[in-house]
């Protein structure tokens, strides 16, 4: 899933303050299941917004609705902007981008988005993927070591390992977890060199089309 | 004799390091070379250490070596893609600069720029290998050059590093890659290192043991808990504890670490950490008073 949290409301009040009616859309799919922008989430920050508004004596309304999925057309025909002059969407980028590309006013972000990634727990979530383009998951016992290596390098663990932990302290070095799970399963991969990663299957892959195929689209 | 020489005779060796200012101004960084002139192979030379930006590296190199200085030029894939980091060694070649060292550097967000993009295109080891590409007379990709370069490649190993077995994988890489030589992280116990020499003997590539200069018990405490692979052991934080000198306790520590090297492998790598002054009379205790040519 798509990994997303709420931008700080400081961050959030100046982008619509100049807007008169502002329509607040949640994402029913990974937004609601990072607990960003569900329609709790929806109804919480519009709540938030014309409070901060109405204190501040603008004039600015607020009000919700949730789609399904903002990164699809046939959910987007569900919305109805009519009689609002912004969109605050609490989806992906990719969902703002979405709803930007398919209707006329301003849309803004009211969530950053973080990663691929999967749930470790209530209200707590895991960077997987990094959407690279060339998946290498299978040299490397499954832990990704362009998101979860600090530098994504491809023959760690750096010198910036400490007791298993990272140079910048904030997470298990991926490499010395690359390295446990490798010998744990018997792979010897540990001592093979890791080949530069090939950054134009990204670069080159700005859309996919599998009608097309690889070569197409490449 | 060149480091290169020195170690594949059979010397033992010692490299020290200095550090690019923020600026133009190389005076201090000279004064510092100056102090260890005539006895040390050759000179470690900085890249943005720590992502703290800097004077580059291969100016501060041009500058030592125009004063008679080996400077060893550390790469690392901290700031530069490969494109970036292969037109560099080239040009470091082109100006007689050939002893390398590859790194892969430290992360960006430790820096003085943390906002920084962090490159890391390519890290220690592909670096060496495209190296050995580039001695090869070819790029990474396959495509010839014009004139050959003739690099001498280094790396780095902590050989403290906990766990140490992927540390050792690595190092294992980084031979295959082709690092000819290494210079350690800071070792301390010897009997620790001896165990791990054992092993890396078989490789064939030259070890230079990192030698820090210790000060004083809290400059011991503080890397023991703030640098990675380092551990001072109680003991020698004891006797700098009780030590009325504690300076002096530190060069005759290190002195005697140096001379039990001799034995153990190929040289020393001393960082001096703004004691550059104190480095000639470490060496002259360690018993190398030899001048180096
Ligand atoms: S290697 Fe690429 S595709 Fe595979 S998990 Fe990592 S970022 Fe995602
Ligand atoms: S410590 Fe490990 S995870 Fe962190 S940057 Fe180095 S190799 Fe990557």
């Amino acid at each position: 899933m798509i990994v997303v949290r709420l931008k700080p409301l400081a961050e959030i009040c100046p982008m619509v303050a100049h807007h008169h009616r502002v329509l607040v859309v949640g994402c029913n799919t990974c937004a609601a299941v990072s607990l960003a922008g569900g329609e709790k989430e929806v109804e919480t920050l519009v709540a938030a917004l014309s409070l901060a508004s109405s204190a501040k004596h603008e004039t600015a309304q607020f009000e919700g609705d949730v789609v399904q999925r903002q990164c699809e057309p046939e959910f987007l025909e569900d919305l109805d902007a009519s009689g609002y002059d912004a969109i605050l969407s609490m989806g992906c980028g990719a969902g703002v981008a979405f709803i930007a590309e398919n209707c006329q006013l301003p849309v803004y972000p009211a969530l950053d988005t973080m990663f691929i990634g999967v749930s470790k727990g209530f209200g707590s979530w895991q960077a997987e993927c990094s959407a690279c383009g060339s998946c290498v998951l299978g040299e490397t016992a499954g832990i990704c070591p362009i998101t979860r290596c600090a530098k994504g390098i491809m023959n760690g663990p750096c010198g910036g390992v400490q007791d298993g932990v990272c140079e910048l302290g904030d997470r298990d070095c991926a490499w010395v977890l690359i390295h446990d799970r490798l010998a744990a399963q018997g792979r010897d991969k540990a001592c093979s060199i890791g080949d530069p990663k090939d950054n134009a299957a990204k670069t080159l892959c700005p859309e996919w089309d599998m009608n097309k195929g690889h070569g197409e689209s490449r | 004799m060149s480091l290169r020489e020195a170690l594949e005779a059979g010397r033992f060796a010692v490299t020290s390091e200095v550090g690019p200012p923020k600026g133009i101004d190389v005076s201090a960084m000279m004064a510092s070379a100056e102090l260890l002139r005539g006895r040390v192979d050759a000179l470690n030379v900085t890249d943005n250490q720590a992502a703290v930006m800097r004077l580059s590296t291969i100016a501060a190199c041009v500058h030592l070596k125009q004063a008679g200085f080996e400077p060893v030029l550390q790469v690392t894939g901290r700031d530069r893609n490969r494109l970036a980091i292969q037109s560099d060694l080239l040009g470091a070649a082109s100006l007689g600069i050939t002893t390398v060292l590859a790194l892969t550097g430290d992360h960006v967000v430790v820096g003085d720029h943390r906002e920084a993009k962090a490159v890391f295109d390519l890290e220690s080891v592909q670096i060496l290998k495209v190296i050995a590409d580039l001695n090869a007379g070819h790029d990474m990709t396959g495509h010839d050059l014009i004139g050959t370069p003739e690099f001498y490649p280094g790396a780095v190993v902590t050989p403290g590093s906990v766990p140490l077995e992927p540390q050792i994988a690595k190092f294992e890489k980084k031979i295959a890659a082709g690092a000819r030589y290494f210079q350690t992280q800071a070792v301390f116990d010897i009997e620790a290192f001896a165990h791990f020499m054992s092993g890396a003997r078989e490789s064939g590539a030259k070890v230079l043991a990192g030698v820090v200069v210790l000060r004083s018990a809290r400059m011991a405490h503080f890397m023991n808990k703030n640098i990675p692979g380092i551990a001072v052991p109680d003991g020698i934080i004891a006797t700098l504890e009780r030590s009325e000198n504690p300076q002096q306790t530190g060069i005759e520590i290190a002195a005697r670490f140096i001379d039990e090297c001799k034995e153990v492998c190929d040289g020393v790598h001393i960082m001096a950490v703004g004691a550059e002054h104190l480095v000639p009379q470490i060496l002259d205790a360690a018993g190398l008073t030899e001048v180096i040519a």
